[in-house]
């Protein structure tokens, strides 16, 4: 009980977070409206879906390093197979990529499991091997998405019987975000695959004691956590209309937001939902820097200043709560 | 193979090498170092020379100092990811200051923000017990940022290599490069510090069991602190040799030696869990690497190519000693 409701307090205090934070931003900014925040929510979307990988090998008890290289190897096929084809080849272009990050997380799993060799250095030997694929396919950003993926994350959805005012605060991408999520986490969550991988990042031994397939169980959580950086990488091929080969900096961010979120590295505790409102929270800080005219440079000071912070101050309390 | 105890008599050969290489971590390496060297000399007849070997050294060197620091955090389980951001700070800051403020107060103030960020860490991992990780990503990150405030305030001043360490870094004096006037002693301590002090065996004994060495009353948060101190220090040194070396200041010049700094304490056989390993091993796994770049340089290979065989050559090195040392 007792870890269930500090687990939701640190989720709910994520929120407050963002609710303070957007406040700021309105203060600052009276004009800040829906249109800005659809495009926050753009900027956010390969965020979060990198961070949604992270989170799920992170509860499995493991860590990837690979998961920006992963969306850079999905985003360049996605965007090196829609250039120059037409508009409907794009809806089998889709699920290949997405099963391509499925095979590539599984690629990852299964060389853990099989090699012995720590999960830190497996993802990192990865992720050497899937830039090089990804620079094969392709050598500069180039390649091209079809108009109606791109549509996709763009605009609003327009909801009957809700007047203008509040559609326009709900950003296709936001919606996109939270569907993708849903359908993958919420059936991962309350099938027994979803019970098994909280169990082998809690204790491998204990789960495998009680019966619990250690080895399917860990391919499986790395297997969903490509298919969320293939979603990540055919986000960013939607949101710039090509594929950039040479990885962003999805990998801090992901790790980094992940904590913030609550999730423990060590493995077994934690959800989805923290770290995803942990990453806008990020994002929404760098909005309220640069709208402050912050020097873009000093940016990043403060938000590594907040990010280490943050993270000291939680295993402060979880050090006390230990104690205690 | 010099196996010829007389009770090794009845145990087949396979089993004997096997043995002799689990007892000796070290023979693997130097064997595969040795294929590598043969494979290149096989493939360019002729480049194998004195020069080529002085060459392969200078540019291992950066690269094993960087690699003794994560070696050393491993050991107590840790990790510093902070280290390509120190030596890149280091290498801006005396290649912007020594010119105004001559050698000593050039250095004394590159490594000042080695210290700090040194401090951070050893702070954030020992005292509020933050995973290594995502500390060391952090300072980093904060670090870089103040790197880019800094350059800002220096664009008038521009950037020059101070000659001493152009010499130390690329520097060749009888056929033996001059960087090493650096590492012999920088080797050397690592070396005694890990195998032959106090302060080494703690570092093993906190990484083998934590609970077990502050229950024999080890202060935790001391020998981390010291620790972390110590590899900032260690990668702002090798930041400044390394800017001798390349003699282009930029804000990312270390960090494509991050990942293949820990991949090469990795192969050197230094467990990311802790509390096993040594330096001597990541010497090697430096200059395994350094040679396996040349080779894959040498084949010719689009760059995408290259970075794939470089992956899957750490990630089998590594898998297969990890069998070779751990199959008894």
């Amino acid at each position: 009980m007792i870890p269930l409701i500090r687990r939701n307090a640190w989720v709910a205090g994520l929120c407050v977070l963002f609710i303070l934070l957007a406040i700021t931003t309105k203060l600052i900014q009276p004009d800040y409206g829906a249109g800005d925040f659809g495009s926050l929510m753009r900027a956010v979307l390969p965020y979060a879906f990198a961070v949604a990988a992270q989170t799920v090998v992170v509860i499995a008890g493991g860590i990837d390093l690979s998961v920006a290289a992963m969306m850079a190897v999905t985003s360049v096929t996605a965007a090196a197979m829609m250039n120059g084809a037409s508009e409907s080849h794009a809806l089998f272009v889709v699920p290949f990529v997405l099963a391509l990050g499925l095979c590539l997380g599984a690629l990852n799993g299964f060389l853990i499991v099989w090699t012995r060799v720590p999960d830190i250095v497996v993802t990192l030997s990865t992720l050497f091997v899937f830039q090089g694929v990804a620079l094969l396919i392709l050598d500069a950003p180039g390649g091209g998405a079809a108009e109606w993926l791109k549509g996709l994350v763009v605009g609003t959805v327009p909801i009957p019987f809700l007047p203008e005012g509040v559609t326009a605060w709900i950003p296709k991408a936001l919606v996109v975000l939270v569907i993708c999520l849903a359908v993958v986490w919420i059936p991962l969550r309350r099938s027994q695959l979803g019970l098994s991988i909280y169990a082998i990042g809690s204790s491998e031994l204990a789960a495998f004691r009680s019966g619990v397939s250690v080895a399917r169980t860990k391919i499986a959580a790395y297997a969903i956590g490509g298919l969320f950086a293939a979603m990540g990488g055919l986000s960013l091929t939607l949101s710039t209309g090509i594929g950039a080969p040479i990885p962003g900096p999805y990998l801090l961010a992901s790790v980094a937001a992940v904590v913030l979120g609550g999730v423990a590295l060590g493995g077994g505790k934690g959800g989805l939902l923290g770290p995803i409102i942990a990453v806008i929270v990020l994002r929404l800080v760098r909005t309220d820097l640069t709208l402050l005219a912050v020097d873009p440079n000093a940016t990043t000071i403060i938000e590594g200043l907040i990010m280490v912070i943050v993270v000291m101050l939680g295993a402060f309390l979880a050090m006390r709560g230990r104690n205690r | 193979m010099s196996v010829t105890a007389a009770g090794a008599e009845a145990v087949p050969l396979g089993k004997r090498i096997r043995r002799f290489m689990s007892d000796r971590p070290l023979v693997p390496l130097v064997i595969l170092l040795v294929l590598l060297v043969v494979a290149l000399q096989i493939l360019r007849p002729g480049i194998v020379n004195e020069r080529w070997i002085a060459n392969t050294v200078k540019f291992a060197i950066p690269l094993a100092i960087l690699a003794g620091c994560q070696t050393m955090t491993m050991l107590t389980g840790g990790i510093d990811l902070s280290v390509s951001t120190v030596a890149t700070m280091a290498a801006f800051i005396v290649s912007t200051q020594a010119v105004e403020h001559g050698p000593v107060i050039g250095v004394a103030l590159a490594l000042l923000p080695a210290v700090l960020i040194g401090l951070a860490n050893g702070i954030g991992v020992g005292i509020f017990r933050v995973h290594p990780l995502i500390m060391t990503l952090g300072t980093g990150l904060v670090g870089i940022g103040c790197l880019q405030v800094y350059q800002r305030t220096v664009i008038a001043t521009g950037t020059k290599v101070p000659a001493f360490l152009s010499w130390l870094g690329t520097g060749v004096t009888g056929g033996f490069p001059n960087a090493l006037l650096l590492f012999i002693p920088v080797a050397a301590l690592i070396l005694f510090v890990l195998n032959r002090t106090g302060f080494g065996r703690l570092l093993y004994a906190v990484g083998d069991n934590e609970r077990a060495a502050r229950l024999s009353g080890v202060v935790y948060w001391k020998v981390i602190l010291a620790l972390y101190v110590g590899s900032s220090l260690l990668a702002g040194v090798a930041g400044l040799l390394y800017v001798g070396l390349i003699k282009a200041p930029s804000l990312s010049l270390a960090d494509p030696l991050l990942l293949p700094s820990v991949a090469a304490a990795v192969v050197g056989g230094t467990s990311i869990f802790g509390g096993r390993g040594g330096y001597t091993g990541t010497i090697l796994g430096a200059l395994i690497l350094t040679v396996l770049t040349t080779l894959l340089t040498i084949l010719q290979m689009p760059e995408g190519a290259r970075r794939i065989l470089f992956g899957l050559i750490v990630l089998l090195v590594t898998a297969a000693y990890l069998r070779i040392v751990e199959d008894r």
